[in-house]
């Protein structure tokens, strides 16, 4: 242990410490803006500076790692004066449109603004003056608004492994650009939206739609239907200033009818659909000899990935569409012709915590019901923001009950929002379907949890079956190189772009830790707990579809409206 | 009066820098084997006794530095030496690398026996393609001879970012990343080149190694002023009449530098300031020309050492102007890494501009204290924390200059 003070207080931390963490355990708090709690250190916006006795440089906090009998003082006049300078000149070429910008009262540069009195900036406001990136349906991009503090790039390296964020310029000049200071859609960005998550500003955010869901509202041929994906209900309370998973699913969809939604479906619906789906076409292959590992296909930031960097694996891809887009052909299709609706006036809203779902939404393959199956894409946040536009209050308002045929689901559907979900609901569905024999334990616990590549093995009918999880690109990428090079040990992989998966997708409440992302999962696995059917081929309105729709399983109507295919994206500079 | 003494330029004009063989008649690479046939601490202790101190401007002690690299563990440590040499109006690791380039690979070699490391780079100005070739065929003979032994030498050339002369920017840029400093700690002798240890070094401080390990420490600490002994070259530039180079004891002082070597200022007009140490050096007024040009004698007149470049003005230059151009370079030169430099560079030069095409007000010159007060102690590296001291010190000796600016 390492014993220090630090404003007189005296600490007591393990070697290796930093000053900031080391401040952290006697509750003195420094500023940040370039630190990142699961990011590596980069020490270059400045403004946690400290003085450390016997040094004449003030000391970043962040990376200073704390010394035996060190002296460290953190709200000196000189610290203080430090601080507020940095402040003031990061700001004085920062748009001063706080009351217009996405990140209003959720912006760390606003908060520090506030709390370091910036009145008067003595330096002359200079805006840079950068156009918007507006080139991508799921992501815009202020370069105006960008601090340079980098935790983008890093996001996007390191976490993602895409490569796709650099700088570019030097000094006062510099700028984080994509590639080669291409548009976004041009450089290799998968549109994960894990940049979002991870600026403190306004720099970068969702391609907002709120006004393309209100002239829907007011469009009387129109009618407004919605689905809500796994991932969103435990995390849309977090908007509305509740705890995560504190909104009942019930009073969630009140919520949504008030604002205007005709029909109030589930995602969850098509995710047990898409084991169904997923979990035969993985055991045909396992039969038939086809491309092993399969690769699950339900999160669109990985499918662009590896359309983008294993165009050599797409076969390895499973052909089912995402549940948002099975759920998109059917509602047009089999819900539109159930409900004797027009399906020309229905306009399809799917409520996602994904950016990449908007793209994937666009596709022009994604009209198999003859229109586009999906006409808009709102994330959680936007979501959020309609709620708190509407002056709900969530802990007075009546609970509804979904509409019928594409609105119950199982607790598999529910845990396709965390990693490991899809592949424990096909688990549950696929060793019943094999074994003919009940499941006992419906908990595959190992295939759960944070850790970045997880693996189980199970035994169907004598044959093991060996299966891996990544989430977050980088671990993904890991296993891609692994199937590349012919040493993949495994049958079935599980891929979510988003560290967590879903429920730490580029749409949901805006979230710095990997902690809240655990958080998360763990309200997952208490609503799988409650559910009465927690196995997908025992929902009961699936079981309808089957009969009176589908017929079967990869038959000839699943192929047209549920499968799809993929495209190789030949990206510049790659 | 001191006189000009020639330890790091002991060959100049004396021998083909392009003939090894040449080296070798004057003695050359004996040190090398003197320092083999010596264990490695007490040749680290013997360097550490010579209180040889750092030539590239931060003036640590050469001994002890590369103590820390030899005590690191790891099977992989490099020797690096920092030839970038961008300081406006420095020359001085040119003159050696053209003239006697043998006595860098010889102290490289020393130093690289010294901490274990079998890899060298010398990292060289991009603007200096002429020595990169004397560079390279000067390490394809010592190669020949078989002097390095298992020690390799690679030059790699910089693209001519001011930033890249700070040693960890120089790292990234030999890593092949964009040039920007790291945060330290951990310094390169423990954390450097691919997260080796490293030892950084100037070319004037590799140069100097030879001499001091075949005379011995106690020679050298002798020279000049004993808390910074030794030699320094220095490069006179501006309104002086003798533009050229001197090696001298490190007790010769500003205005020996200057009226002895220099031959004092042309036309017979009036010495008004003088700039040591590069861009990023002090203004130095005529009150304090006697101080030694050695490190810590700089340090209690807030001067620096730097590079040893020597940029003299005369009374008839508007010294408003010259702050104004230097303040506009750093915002050129600043990487953009950290926020109070991008931003702060950018800032001084738009002020200085200000006040220099007469639309300034005093409270700009608070504003600019300010900057230099934050700059210099909150930016990441020493571009940043020495740019604002042009400014500040012309604000601080030349007041009356800013004043009729502004009025």
């Amino acid at each position: 242990m390492i014993n220090l003070t630090i404003d007189g207080i005296n600490v007591s931390v393990s070697k290796g410490s930093t000053i900031l963490q080391a401040a952290r355990e006697v509750g003195i708090y420094l500023p940040t803006l370039c630190w990142h709690p699961d990011q590596a250190v980069k020490a270059n916006c400045r403004v946690c500076v400290c003085e450390v006795e016997g040094n004449r440089l003030l000391q970043a906090g962040c990376s200073t790692p704390v010394t035996e009998g060190m002296v460290v003082k953190t709200k000196t006049p000189q610290v203080i004066e430090a601080r507020r300078t940095i402040l003031e000149l990061i700001l004085s070429n920062h748009p001063q449109d706080c009351l217009n910008c996405i990140r209003n009262q959720n912006c760390e540069l606003q908060d520090l603004a506030n709390e370091y009195m910036i009145r008067d900036n003595p330096f002359e406001l200079k805006v840079r003056g950068y156009k918007l990136d507006r080139s991508t349906p799921s992501i815009v991009r202020d370069q105006d608004k960008c601090i340079l503090c980098r935790r983008c790039i890093d996001a996007c390296s390191v976490t993602q492994s895409v490569f796709a964020l650099g700088v570019e310029g030097r000094g006062v000049n510099s700028m984080v650009v994509p590639t080669m200071g291409l548009p976004l859609m041009e450089s290799p960005c998968v549109l994960c939206g894990q940049c979002i998550h991870a600026c403190p500003v306004g720099a970068i955010y969702e391609n907002e739609q709120i006004d393309e869901f209100l002239a829907a509202v007011a469009d009387p041929d129109k009618i407004v239907v919605t689905q809500i994906a796994p991932a969103i209900r435990l995390a849309i309370g977090e908007e509305v200033g509740m705890n995560t998973g504190e909104l009942p699913m019930e009073v969630f969809v009140t919520g949504l009818r008030q604002m205007g939604f005709d029909h109030v479906l589930h995602t969850n619906f098509t995710a047990d659909l898409t084991i169904l789906e997923e979990g035969n076409e993985l055991l045909n292959r396992l039969k038939e000899g086809g491309t092993l590992p399969m690769f699950t296909s339900c999160s669109p930031g990985w499918i662009n990935f590896c359309e983008t960097f294993y165009p050599d694996l797409l076969d390895n891809l499973s052909t089912c569409k995402s549940p948002q887009q099975m759920f998109g052909s059917l509602v047009k299709t089999y819900w539109a012709e159930k409900m004797g609706i027009d399906p020309a006036k229905i306009y399809s809203v799917s409520i996602m915590p994904c950016t990449a779902k908007k793209y994937e939404a666009s596709r022009p393959e994604m009209n198999s019901s003859g229109y586009r199956d999906v006409d808009l894409v709102l994330t959680t946040r936007e979501i959020g923001r309609l709620f708190r536009m509407s002056g709900m209050d969530f802990n007075q308002l009546p609970p509804s009950d979904f509409d019928s045929w594409m609105g119950k689901y199982t607790g598999a559907a529910v845990i396709f929002g965390a990693t490991g979900g899809v592949m424990e609901a096909a688990l549950r569905t696929v060793y019943e379907v094999v074994t003919e024999q009940e499941l006992k334990d419906v908990n595959f616990t190992g295939v759960r949890g944070m850790e970045g590549i997880k693996e189980a093995a199970v035994d169907l009918n004598g044959t093991e079956v060996k299966v891996a999880i990544a989430h977050g690109l980088s671990n993904a990428r890991k296993l891609m190189d692994q199937v590349r090079s012919g040493e993949s040990p495994y049958h079935f992989i599980e891929i979510m772009a988003c560290p967590g998966g879903c429920i730490g997708g580029g749409g949901q409440p805006l979230t710095k830790a990997n902690k809240k992302r655990a958080e998360r999962i763990e309200a997952i696995y208490v609503e799988d707990e409650g559910m009465p059917i927690r196995k997908s081929h025992e929902n009961p309105e699936v079981k309808i579809i089957y009969d009176e729709f589908l017929h079967e399983p990869l038959g000839h109507k699943s192929h047209e409206l549920l499968h799809t295919h993929y495209h190789a994206k030949n990206k510049r500079y790659l | 009066m001191a006189e000009e003494m020639r330890i790091v330029l002991r060959n100049y004009g004396k021998i083909d820098p392009l003939k090894i063989e040449d080296y070798i008649a004057q003695g050359g690479y004996k040190a090398l084997e003197k320092a083999r046939s010596m264990s490695q601490s007490d040749l680290i202790a013997e360097v550490k006794k010579s209180n040889l101190r750092g030539r590239g401007g931060a003036g640590f002690n050469c001994g002890q530095k590369w103590s820390f690299a030899y005590g690191a563990e790891s099977d992989i440590k490099y020797v690096v030496c920092n030839a970038d040499e961008g300081e406006p109006g420095t020359y001085k690791d040119r003159l050696i690398m053209e003239n006697d380039p043998q006595a860098l690979l010889e102290g490289m070699a020393i130093c690289a026996y010294a901490i274990g490391a079998k890899q060298g780079y010398i990292y060289c100005r991009g603007e200096y393609p002429q020595v990169i070739k004397i560079l390279n065929q000067a390490i394809e003979q010592a190669v020949t001879k078989g002097v390095l032994a298992d020690f390799a030498i690679e030059v790699r050339s910089g693209a001519g970012a001011y930033v890249c002369g700070e040693e960890t920017a120089l790292i990234e840029s030999i890593e092949g990343s964009r040039g920007e400093p790291r945060f330290k700690p951990p310094y390169p002798p423990s954390q450097g080149l691919w997260g080796k240890p490293t030892i950084v070094n100037n070319v004037e401080t590799f140069a100097n190694l030879p001499a001091i390990v075949e005379n011995g420490a106690d020679w050298y600490a002798s020279i000049g002023v004993p808390s910074y002994p030794g030699t320094k070259i220095f490069t006179l530039t501006g309104d002086v009449n003798n533009c050229t180079f001197f090696e001298v004891p490190t007790n010769t002082t500003i205005r020996e530098l200057i009226y002895k070597f220099g031959g004092g200022i042309p036309a017979g007009k009036k010495f008004k300031a003088v700039q040591i140490g590069g861009t990023s050096g002090a203004f130095i007024p005529e009150s304090q020309l006697d101080t030694p040009v050695a490190f810590d004698n700089m340090s209690t007149i807030g001067a620096t050492l730097g590079s040893g470049a020597v940029f003299v003005v005369d009374e008839t230059r508007d010294i408003v102007d010259v702050a104004a151009r230097i303040a506009g370079f750093f915002e050129h030169e600043s990487c953009g890494k950290c926020a109070p430099c991008r931003e702060g560079t950018a800032r001084i030069a738009e002020i200085m501009e200000n006040i220099n095409d007469g639309f300034g007000e005093m409270s700009d010159l608070a504003l600019l204290k300010k900057l230099g007060r934050v700059m210099s102690v909150s930016c990441l590296c020493g571009l940043g924390q020495a740019a604002p001291a042009p400014v500040i010190t012309t604000i601080e000796h030349f007041m009356a200059d800013y004043q009729a600016k502004i009025l």
